[in-house]
């Protein structure tokens, strides 16, 4: 009688390949040269972090309120931003009117706040954001300038440090995204002459620096204009800042507009859609997700290219920083400084990409390969 | 011929499209040239009642005042057009010491992002998104002020082997010092390049007409680098160091690169880099991998797969937002002017404008040269595309 076959357990594998050990050795010991690799980037940390930490955190000062308290240590010196943080937040706003930086702030948090939120319908959503569009800039003005409504006056060479930098680039947004659509529509439209000026425009912004039309908006412009006329400083820099990105916005939408088939345009037409409801219904809802990467791309770069405007003489959050790190009683601390204000700046530019590519993957209606 | 009662009621003319084109043209054109009559006429006044020359006659007046930095013979009563070449020289020199630094830290990074090896990926990938997420013009203060201008004074230098100095004024490097004789390891290595160019279409008929490979690129290696070496042996070594010697209060001797200059390649390099590196990784990632596995099964190795399938295939992809990104880095060489690195920005449209006053004339030179510089780049992209660019049906 044969023996019936009992087949055995599978045996588990071995422990060379799974869990911990199996991970390592695929992703850091794969090979001799990663093996070198693995020790190379594990040098580099050694010598980097320790250092790093014990400036940053270990050794580094957090409490006192002059530089008295940083003497002790070899650390980075906290204080100083403590010290400065008001000033970093708004610049020489007068001390007993920043509730009013405060409460545009707030307002514009609990207004938009609705858009984030799933579960509201898409067509409240559009209503609330294009109210917000119109009357947000109005009542923010308002409120941070004064003039109204007993609110004292605030000149806009008071303004500064971050809120400054928030208004230049919330200002350039708004302005710099339709500004470019109808760039592109114009580069692309059949009209000669209409072809002719945005190709110019768009080709002469994109072709000189950023730093060159500022400097043309702060000793150009006031020649330009008639005798008398005279521009507040930040409204020329907000124009430069503007007109500029416009140009890089209106070629990345050229490039979503071109990826739309003739058919679209065409199925349109023979629906009896005029051009302006053609594009705003069918063409640009279509071209302009596609291009949502590069929308945010060209909105990150106008934030961090607000820090320019410290060249003609703005105070915005970086050069509210350099300043305080120049203040004959704080010298010393210009890393604490900088540090600090590019992790202000990585915060606002990182979480704009990350929302886009968060953005881009809820929109996205076609089939994932 | 009969006409039909119920024929379309002609539509007024303003729903003509071809009126309506002609009209809006006409429309832009008109507001276009008004505008631009208008402000033409409200500059004519003004400079009138400021009294501003206008003419580009300032050139050629002396400028009076000294640059720390210069690739021409420059002295303060040079002229004001002597100023403009030296400071474009300063931003062609920057743009192009930034563009070669900046491709080759990116493609290493870019690299570096696809590697197997979780953590040179993770590494990567940290610089990456650090360093394309802050401001440039902060990168630039961070290392001018809070590195380089912190470093100490002369006497006090870090030194590397008392050949390589660092202190508050600069980077100093032995500076060589070319003999007569040099002038033969030059000739010999223009004769490389030469036989190397010989080499190379030889060995491609070869494998045209017979299919067998020659060693080309070692061949080329030892060819460029043997013969001006063994020339310049021969020849007695003509070139001897000159290194920088602390006299006085200042080193004195040997080549230095200012601070201006050493913390704006700095960040031009490390920014630029984050940006090229995304874009090598992506170009790298758009060559499906298909190719890969069709070179394998038809026996190449890895490292010809790279070389034959992959690179050509991913440079398609990386060039043009390379060539985008050069441009960048030339444009955002113009942050000089925020720590007074003497280029065109700085120099001409600050420096020349401030003591003439024709901001106009100084203005419009600064944008023409960066104008032309871009569409110039812009014309040769556009050249390769054309014949880079797949045939498509």
């Amino acid at each position: 009688m044969a023996e019936p076959h009992i087949p055995h357990p599978d045996l588990p594998p071995p422990v060379s390949s799974v869990g911990p050990i199996g991970w390592l050795r695929r992703n850091l010991l794969s090979s001799p040269l990663n093996i070198v690799l693995t020790l190379l980037a594990l040098y580099l940390l050694t010598i980097a972090i320790p250092p790093l930490l014990s400036w940053a955190v270990l050794n580094a000062t957090w409490s006192g309120d002059s530089r008295d308290a940083c003497q002790a240590s070899h650390g980075a010196c906290w204080v100083f931003i403590r010290v400065h943080f008001d000033q970093f937040m708004y610049g020489f706003y007068p001390e007993g009117q920043r509730w009013r930086v405060d409460l545009s702030a707030l307002l514009l948090i609990f207004s938009a706040a609705p858009l984030f939120i799933r579960a509201v319908p898409s067509l409240v959503k559009l209503r609330l954001s294009l109210s917000i569009l119109v009357l947000y800039p109005l009542i923010a003005f308002l409120l941070l300038s004064g003039g109204r409504f007993g609110l004292s006056v605030v000149e806009t060479s008071r303004w500064g440090g971050l809120l400054l930098t928030l208004v230049i680039a919330g200002v350039g947004m708004t302005a710099a995204l339709p500004l470019g659509i109808l760039l592109a529509l114009g580069r692309r439209s059949q009209l000669p002459a209409i072809q002719t000026l945005c190709v110019t425009f768009i080709e002469f912004w994109r072709g000189v620096p950023l730093i060159t039309v500022l400097f043309m908006s702060s000793v150009m412009l006031p020649l330009f204009l008639p005798t008398g006329m005279n521009f507040d400083k930040l409204l020329r820099a907000l124009i430069g800042v503007s007109l500029f990105q416009a140009a890089y916005m209106a070629e990345v939408v050229r490039g979503g507009l071109q990826a739309i088939p003739k058919g679209q345009f065409e199925a349109a037409a023979a629906l009896g859609l005029g051009f302006w409801k053609m594009m705003g219904l069918i063409v640009l809802p279509q071209a302009l997700k596609l291009v949502i990467p590069g929308i945010v791309n060209t909105f990150i770069a106008l934030f961090k290219d607000t820090s320019l405007v410290l060249i003609i003489g703005l105070f915005d959050l970086l050069n509210t920083v350099h300043n305080a790190t120049t203040n004959p009683a704080w010298l010393g601390f210009s890393t604490e400084g900088y540090v600090f204000a590019a992790a202000v700046y990585w915060l606002f530019c990182f979480g704009m990409s990350r929302y886009s590519q968060s953005l881009e993957k809820r929109l996205h209606t076609g089939h994932k390969r | 011929m009969m006409t039909t009662d119920h024929a379309p009621a002609k539509p007024p003319f303003w729903n003509n499209p071809q009126v309506r084109a002609v009209a809006f043209q006409a429309i832009a054109l008109i507001a276009t040239v008004s505008f631009g009559l208008y402000l033409f006429a409200n500059t004519q006044a003004n400079l009138q009642r400021l009294g501003i020359a206008s003419g580009f006659d300032f050139l050629s007046s002396p400028a009076g005042f000294d640059i720390i930095q210069s690739l021409i013979p420059y002295s303060a009563t040079a002229s004001y057009g002597q100023v403009f070449w030296v400071a474009l020289l300063n931003t062609l020199l920057v743009a192009a010491l930034g563009v070669i630094l900046a491709t080759l830290l990116g493609f290493v990074i870019g690299v570096a992002r696809l590697s197997k090896n979780w953590l040179i990926a993770r590494l990567a990938l940290i610089y990456v998104e650090t360093f394309r997420n802050i401001p440039l013009l902060l990168q630039i203060f961070f290392w001018y002020f809070a590195v380089l201008r912190s470093m100490p004074a002369p006497r006090l230098s870090y030194s590397l082997g008392d050949v390589v100095f660092l202190n508050i004024r600069g980077l100093y490097l032995p500076a060589p010092q070319v003999e007569p004789g040099f002038g033969w390891a030059i000739a010999a290595f223009g004769i490389a390049v030469f036989l190397t160019l010989v080499l190379v279409r030889w060995a491609r008929q070869r494998q045209a007409a017979t299919g067998r490979q020659f060693p080309v690129v070692s061949a080329a290696l030892a060819l460029l680098l043997c013969l001006p070496l063994l020339t310049f042996w021969l020849a007695g070594s003509p070139l001897h160091w000159q290194l920088p010697e602390l006299q006085g209060f200042n080193f004195r001797g040997g080549w230095v690169l200012i601070p201006e200059m050493a913390s704006l390649l700095l960040a031009l390099t490390i920014y630029t880099a984050a940006f090229i590196a995304e874009i090598v990784r992506a170009g790298i990632q758009a060559v499906s991998h298909g190719q890969t596995e069709a070179s394998f099964s038809l026996g190449m190795n890895p490292g010809k797969t790279l070389r034959l399938i992959i690179l050509p295939q991913a440079l398609r992809v990386i060039i043009p937002p390379l060539t985008n990104q050069y441009l960048n880095l030339t444009k955002n060489s113009s942050l000089a002017a925020a720590i007074g690195y003497p280029d065109l920005v700085s120099s001409f449209a600050g420096t020349v404008l401030n003591q003439t006053g024709q901001a106009i004339e100084c203005i419009a030179i600064t944008m023409a040269v960066y104008l032309s510089i871009s569409l110039l780049i812009s014309l040769l992209m556009n050249l390769y595309n054309r014949r880079a660019a797949l045939v498509e049906r």
